[in-house]
């Protein structure tokens, strides 16, 4: 009856939570195939959609981007978070000796990889199929920043929606309303990059992201307890 | 080790656990029966700290629920009837997983030693969505001792078992699982708990309405005893 | 109980009175606006409705908050009676826009930051309504619905703001001015309506979430009645 009895510490938890959900997506591919497919038809159907002229793509490209990522990145919020609670893992995680925010930051590492992944494969399929050239680090660090802010919420109302009875479409619309000010930021920051526009007309979009980013990070954090326990 | 006074549970105005009173000394091993919405599982999730209760006094293995129900948890081992295991990960996996999460030093060492012990040290690089339910239930109590809790919980651990995989998981919860550890199980099984457990206890309406120890009983005497303390109860 | 229905009672007659002399005044002693027309006059109720919609918002963001601290029941009524009155003022404020707009801009919709965000909030309130139809553990119902109105509440003046750089930075396209900003200059008595109408609405607004609260807990003790039933 040796065993140590402290807690693990924060970041141990969450690493754990992490690697957990790297590992088992690495096995089945289920959530990244799923993204993935997804935002290759979102980009399809915008395509025929909108009859782009080599002249508006550069304008456009960026709002048909982020509109692909919002929505694709639905369904890798909806999946991480089915896995739990379909099989009671929650409660497992629950049980443990664990801060119930480390459950929160794992998750949402976890997802924030999955969407990172997908984006970036889809950034440079997107930049051949339309011929600009979206391989740019203002427009990484847009889509980093405005990831972060989406999946933060994004997790925190996956946790809740997963609970309802209406649980697959109740995540969109929950979170679209909420998650419009990092649309709008990352669209104008990331169409300004791709046009060259002066830096101090980018700024203030990139300090609304980090805001955002912010105040939901801490937030989700302050928050999730009220929303996993019973 | 478990001391729960006068604990009440309500959800909006209805009241499962009515001034519950239950004790468990160290290395008891309960079964708790009683029909189903008597509350057994209401009150296996409060010990367990997944469910915070409405008034009362309880304290597990000498810490208090909920305000110290980190404590608890470290101390604590649950099966129960939903494997809570990742499908997609491999049974060492798993078994590492929980490892990190409750902070156990010198895993792999453990880790080996318990699936020796749960006897799935052949399958421990399957993936846990390929196990029969029996096999998964093992590798469930497997995690639940992983770092060696006090006490143990477990909620109906037979259900959508075949009889060899009863048997089987009886003979784990024998010889490997309960061994020291003090131990609260909830079952509608009487004939596998009354081979197993020290004391029997019957829940009713959210109270513990009768008590009998093992060696007070006689031979499949549990039956009757059972029948009698729900009639006495309704 | 009966001292709180007769002051409800009162309140109502102040309420309506108070709306009928709004009415007379916005039709009879602020004048005509010299380019717009009559249809000027929809200024009044709009940006009141607005002011209310926004208003429930903020008590809807609040309640929420209270609940999750102390999980007593009746703050969570308070903040669902917020959010559905919320969502009758905020859709009356763009439609009234969009009643001042054509006529005077030739188009039924600016996508300025007032409109556009309240527009936002209306799917935000719409979105609470639809989580809470979608839970059916009452506790779990008011307390997810509280913890969405707050995210909500952090996350609209966010939208505002977005919307506000948007247009700083790139003109209106449409050409013209905000519809809700004062695109006219007003008359002292113009001014005086205006904030009359600010202050008859709210009241108006506290006598409905009044009348809404009495509800809610009615129903609530109805759903607890009915539990009790069936536990029998």
């Amino acid at each position: 009856m040796s065993e140590q009895k402290t807690e693990s510490s924060f970041l141990q938890s969450v690493s754990a939570v992490v690697w957990k959900d790297l590992t088992a997506e690495l096995r089945s591919r289920e959530i990244f195939s799923a993204m993935f497919v997804f935002a290759l038809l979102v980009v399809l159907i915008f395509n025929f959609a909108l009859e782009l002229e080599a002249g508006t793509r550069a304008s456009v490209a960026a709002g048909v981007l982020w509109a692909t990522f919002t929505f694709a990145g639905t369904l890798g919020l909806n999946r991480s978070m089915s896995m739990e609670k379909d099989r009671g893992c929650l409660d497992g995680l629950l049980l443990a000796p664990v801060d119930r925010s480390a459950i929160f930051f794992g998750k949402m590492v976890g997802n924030l990889v999955f969407m990172l992944i997908v984006e970036l494969v889809v950034i440079p399929l997107f930049s051949i199929l339309y011929n600009i050239n979206l391989i740019q680090p203002g427009l990484l660090l847009v889509t980093l920043l405005g990831s972060i802010g989406y999946i933060a919420v994004g997790t925190l109302l996956s946790a809740m929606a997963v609970q309802a009875r209406t649980r697959d479409i109740l995540l969109p619309i929950l979170l679209f309303p909420v998650v419009i000010p990092v649309v709008i930021a990352a669209v104008k920051a990331s169409s300004g990059y791709l046009q060259g526009i002066p830096m101090n007309e980018i700024t203030p979009w990139l300090n609304l992201l980090v805001v955002y980013d912010i105040i939901f990070l801490t937030t989700a954090w302050l928050v999730f307890d009220k929303v996993v326990e019973e | 080790m478990i001391k729960v006074q006068r604990l009440v549970k309500r959800f909006g105005v209805k009241t499962v656990l009515h001034n519950l009173d239950f004790q468990v000394q160290e290395g008891e091993f309960v079964a708790l029966m009683g029909p189903n919405g008597a509350g057994k599982t209401t009150l296996l999730r409060i010990l367990s700290s997944l469910m915070k209760p409405t008034y009362g006094k309880i304290s597990v293995a000498g810490y208090s629920l909920p305000e110290q129900s980190s404590h608890v948890r470290s101390r604590l081992g649950i099966v129960s009837h939903l494997p809570l295991l990742y499908g997609d990960l491999t049974a060492e996996e798993n078994l590492r997983f929980f490892g990190k999460l409750y902070n156990i030093n010198n895993m792999p060492n453990r880790i080996g030693e318990v699936l020796d012990l749960i006897g799935l040290m052949q399958r421990k690089n399957d993936l846990v969505r390929t196990f029969s339910r029996g096999m998964q239930q093992r590798l469930a109590i497997g995690r639940a001792i992983l770092h060696n809790p006090e006490v143990l919980l477990l909620d109906e651990p037979h259900t959508g078992l075949d009889q060899d995989a009863c048997e089987m998981l009886d003979q784990l919860l024998k010889n490997v699982a309960v061994q020291g550890r003090t131990v609260v199980m909830t079952s509608h099984d009487l004939v596998r708990v009354q081979d197993l457990a020290s004391r029997f206890d019957v829940l009713t309406k959210g109270k513990v309405s009768a008590s009998i120890s093992a060696n007070h009983l006689e031979e499949d005497g549990l039956i009757t005893f059972y029948r009698h303390a729900l009639e006495a109860s309704a | 109980m009966n001292k709180s229905i007769d002051k409800l009672k009162i309140l109502d007659v102040i309420s309506i009175l108070l709306l009928i002399t709004a009415t007379g005044m916005v039709f009879l002693y602020a004048p005509v606006e010299r380019v717009m027309g009559m249809v000027q006059k929809v200024f009044y109720f709009h940006v009141s409705s607005a002011w209310v919609g926004m208003l429930s918002f903020i008590v809807a963001a609040v309640a929420g908050a209270v609940y999750l601290k102390t999980s007593k029941t009746k703050w969570d009524i308070l903040s669902f009676a917020a959010v559905e009155i919320g969502i009758v003022f905020a859709i009356i404020a763009i439609c009234t826009g969009s009643i001042w707009a054509r006529p005077v801009w030739n188009t039924w919709w600016t996508w300025d930051p007032r409109l556009t965000t309240t527009a936002i909030m209306t799917l935000v309130f719409i979105a609470y309504l639809m989580l809470r139809q979608g839970m059916d553990d009452p506790e779990k119902r008011a307390r997810f619905g509280a913890v969405y109105t707050i995210i909500g509440a952090l996350s609209v003046p966010l939208t505002f703001l977005s919307i506000r750089i948007f247009r700083t930075i790139h003109p209106v396209v449409i050409g013209a001015p905000s519809a809700t900003s004062a695109a006219f200059d007003m008359s002292p008595r113009m001014l005086q309506t205006f904030l009359f109408s600010l202050i008859v609405w709210s009241v108006v607004f506290i006598a409905l979430l009044w009348h809404r609260v009495r509800l809610g807990t009615l129903a609530h003790e109805v759903e607890q009645a009915k539990m009790k039933l069936e536990e029998i």
